[in-house]
């Protein structure tokens, strides 16, 4: 029951973003298709880093990952004539299933690291990028990127809906149903065996879990979420490149995820919106205000990675549970029932939820041979 | 729970969609025949530039170039009584924030027209994006040929000489002066460096060039080519580089003990921008050093461009350095305005696209502009530059590359006269 109307708000949260397009102008319709876009990155991380526990700096990667097969299935159909809407939904598919497949090849060796170990080989991976494009760059076009042939807007809707509502449309969708299922995984078995693998390895693999499957698992969900991230920014942006998944936005992605509270998933909505609302409204504020050319350009891009670093600094000091947390808490106090969120770090091994509370504690047939640990 | 997370997550969505949708600025009202980007008094125009990032150091200073020649506009009274407002945004060269760039400058400032964005791979990822609109898109900094397809992308114009000219330009006068020497190519592993030597290969014959290299932008160190060129006994070696690598390349080589004759593409071959590399040693290092260009030399005092320019340099751009980026952004602003002039007295976008498609707005080049209604193509020839005791000054005549398809262009001498500076640098 809980699950169907999860989708049924889910379908209304669609709804309702694709008719708000059709009031705003289509700046900023651009601006939702990209917070959708980064929304699925971050989601991924919520579940990667807050229910896992497992700290990637490297979801610019996976997102470039999902950008580059949707730039190269996309233009090796455009070159087999394909088009309509198999232009479209293949590319998308191909973009997480490509990322997926990174994903698990980096997962399988991320479940043997854990902590800072995680975190340098992740790392090393966005790091690396350039060098890889620019070794293979016959095939993903050096630093220049790849450019992509894209299926525009239906010639039905041409004149009704402007290009940039079409893609915020595509994003919304593709994000809501991305944050749909994440949130099923999340409130389902696999999320309780996910927290349990973070809370404590062992008491998880005495319960029957095979807490290195459960990590790859984690790796490989929130990777395929980041590909279709990726994907959705290579169809919006029209380009694939290296430039757009620095090292310095996989850390924004993470830093959006903690700012918005890494504990839930409506807190990775916060931080997808903080992360393109910030900068956009720092350059208005400083474009109005009347300063010298040098300083303007000096403020020019760099005066967002100063706010938003100081930003995080605050989170971390004042509301270790993100925006999401300060607003829980804030609700709490002003109406008393139970609190709402999942509590991140916390002993029990999960909120229960009452579809699927019986089957909680013995390990699914089929896992236990895995795990011989201890038994 | 659960519903209540979506519901709120929902919620929040839509209000901060409603809270950025009333950011976006009113209209400013007071338009003229409701042209986006024009008011009775004003002409809003924008531009995309690497102010930070890795293409900075080469090419910040052009849009503060540009600005000083309109600002020197402005204060003369402008066009047709209006004055031109010039928006800059910082792309860092990244094609990803180029896109956010220009939706921004062409959806919610409502620009009449984009001058003079900088890069290929960050104009590339726009393209699409500001002919859909209708959108002008004048003057492209970048010497690809890409801007050149008016059937596909009616609303873009090239500026710079493009790649398939110059190194035509480069590889005749090569024969011409050095005809027994071994040719050799160092280039960027992207269209640049591919269309420049293609177009070298058309005039040297297919196996023309004894050592052809590459190299990436993410990787500073460049020996292994430069010992490959000295190994292959190269002579003379064309360079289709970005500034610093023409400079990583003449420093590479005269740390090998290695001094071949260089012919550099105009997009590398700024003497100024090259000794804020090469340090103290320039004037030796970079003897003989030849590279093309188009516009009017900075170091050229007897031209008169040059000496309005520099003067319009100290009053309006805080007496920045003076050199070829200065020129380069200058020259932008003025074809512009000699376009916008063009354009009547109340200007469209589609006079402005008539203006430009008549083939009556000139430039301050050495060698014409391509402009018509079948080309977008920007200069069509180049003059060379030798550097002699650490000066940059042209010599010989201007070539053209006369022909519609990159295929079948041939180079020729330039023997029309450029066109003479209006009164006060400013189009009449």
């Amino acid at each position: 029951m809980s699950v169907t109307k999860r989708y049924l708000l889910a379908a209304a949260a669609a709804v309702l973003l694709i008719g708000l397009t059709f009031i705003i102008p289509s700046f900023t319709s651009y601006q939702l298709a990209i917070v959708c876009a980064y929304l699925c990155g971050i989601a991924g991380l919520t579940l990667l880093t807050g229910a896992g526990g497992q700290l990637s700096l490297g979801q610019a990667a996976l997102m470039a990952a999902g950008a580059y097969s949707y730039a190269l299935s996309a233009n090796a159909m455009a070159d087999a004539g394909a088009e309509g809407p198999l232009l479209l939904l293949v590319p998308l598919a191909a973009a997480v299933f490509g990322a997926a497949v990174l994903g698990l090849a980096v997962g399988l060796a991320a479940g043997r690291l854990h902590g800072p170990y995680l975190a340098g080989f992740t790392m090393a991976l966005v790091v690396a990028l350039p060098a890889v494009t620019s070794t293979f760059s016959s095939v993903l076009g050096g630093d220049q990127g790849l450019w992509i042939t894209v299926e525009k807007r239906p010639t039905a809707l041409r004149g009704i809906v402007s290009t940039e509502a079409w893609q915020a449309w595509l994003a919304v969708i593709c994000s809501v149903l991305v944050l749909t299922l994440l949130a099923n995984l999340l409130h389902g078995r696999f999320g309780r065996h996910l927290r349990a693998v973070r809370d404590n390895p062992v008491a998880a693999a005495l319960a029957g879990i095979n807490p290195a499957r459960t990590k790859i698992t984690a790796f490989v969900i929130s990777s395929a979420a980041a590909g279709m991230g990726g994907g959705l920014l290579a169809y919006t942006t029209q380009s694939a490149g290296p430039g757009a998944y620095s090292l310095v936005f996989s850390l924004f992605l993470l830093m959006a995820a903690v700012v918005g509270g890494i504990g839930s998933l409506t807190g990775a909505v916060w931080g997808a919106l903080l992360l393109v609302a910030l900068p956009h409204l720092i350059s208005t504020a400083t474009s109005r205000l009347e300063l010298s050319a040098d300083l303007s350009q000096r403020l020019d891009g760099n005066l967002a990675v100063a706010v938003f670093g100081a930003v995080l600094i605050l989170v971390v000091l004042l509301a270790p549970q993100g925006i999401q947390g300060l607003l829980v808490r804030a609700g709490g106090r002003l109406r008393p029932p139970p609190s709402a969120s999942l509590p991140p770090r916390s002993t029990e091994p999960a909120p229960p939820s009452p579809a699927t509370a019986p089957s909680r504690i013995p390990a699914p047939s089929g896992q236990l041979p895995a795990t011989p640990k201890g038994q | 729970m659960i519903r209540s997370k979506l519901r709120l997550g929902t919620a929040v969505l839509a209000a901060s969609a409603l809270g950025l949708a009333s950011c976006a600025s009113p209209d400013e009202g007071g338009e003229a025949a409701d042209v986006p980007g024009i008011t009775d008094t004003t002409v809003t125009v924008g531009t995309h530039q690497p102010l930070t990032g890795p293409a900075a150091a080469g090419y910040s200073t052009i849009s503060p170039a540009t600005k000083a020649y309109f600002d020197y506009v402005n204060d003369k009274g402008g066009i047709n009584g209006r004055t031109i407002e010039y928006i800059v945004k910082d792309d860092g060269y990244n094609p990803a924030n180029t896109q956010t760039a220009v939706r921004e400058m062409v959806l919610q400032d409502e620009v009449f027209a984009l001058v003079g964005g900088l890069g290929t791979p960050p104009h590339s990822a726009v393209l699409d994006f500001v002919n859909d609109n209708e959108v002008p898109d004048l003057f492209v900094a970048s010497g690809s040929p890409t801007w050149n397809q008016p059937e596909d992308y009616p609303y873009t114009y090239g500026f710079m000489v493009d790649y398939p000219t110059e190194s035509r330009i480069l590889a005749t006068y090569a024969q011409e002066e050095f005809p027994e020497a071994t040719y050799c190519f160092f280039g960027q592993d992207d269209d640049f460096g591919e269309e420049f030597q293609t177009g070298l290969e058309a005039v040297l014959g297919e196996d023309g060039l004894a050592d052809a290299q590459v190299y990436s932008t993410a990787n500073t160190d460049i020996a292994a080519q430069i010992s490959s060129m000295k190994e292959a006994g190269c002579e003379v070696n064309f360079l289709a580089t970005i500034n610093g690598f023409s400079a990583q390349a003449v420093g590479t080589a005269a740390k090998l003990g290695y001094f071949p004759q260089w012919m550099a593409s105009s997009a590398g071959g700024d003497f100024n921008t090259l000794s804020g590399y090469l340090g103290e040693n320039t004037d030796k290092l970079l003897q003989g050093f030849v590279s093309a260009n188009y516009l009017p030399g900075y170091s050229d005092t007897e031209d008169e461009w040059t000496a309005k320019f520099a003067e319009i340099n100290e009053e309006y751009n805080a007496g920045a350095p003076f050199d070829g980026n200065t020129i380069f952004g200058m020259s932008i602003g003025y074809l512009f305005v000699e376009a916008l002039q063009a354009a009547g007295e109340n200007p469209t976008r589609e006079s402005l696209m008539e203006a430009l498609e008549s083939g009556d707005v000139t430039g301050n080049g050495h060698a014409p502009l391509g402009f018509g209604g079948d080309s977008h193509r920007g200069y069509t020839g180049a003059m060379l530059t030798r550097v002699d005791n650490g000066v940059q000054s042209y010599f010989g005549t201007p070539y053209v590359v006369t022909g519609t398809e990159a295929e079948e262009y041939t180079v020729e001498e330039y023997t029309g006269e450029r066109t003479a500076m209006p009164a006060d640098g400013l189009p009449e």
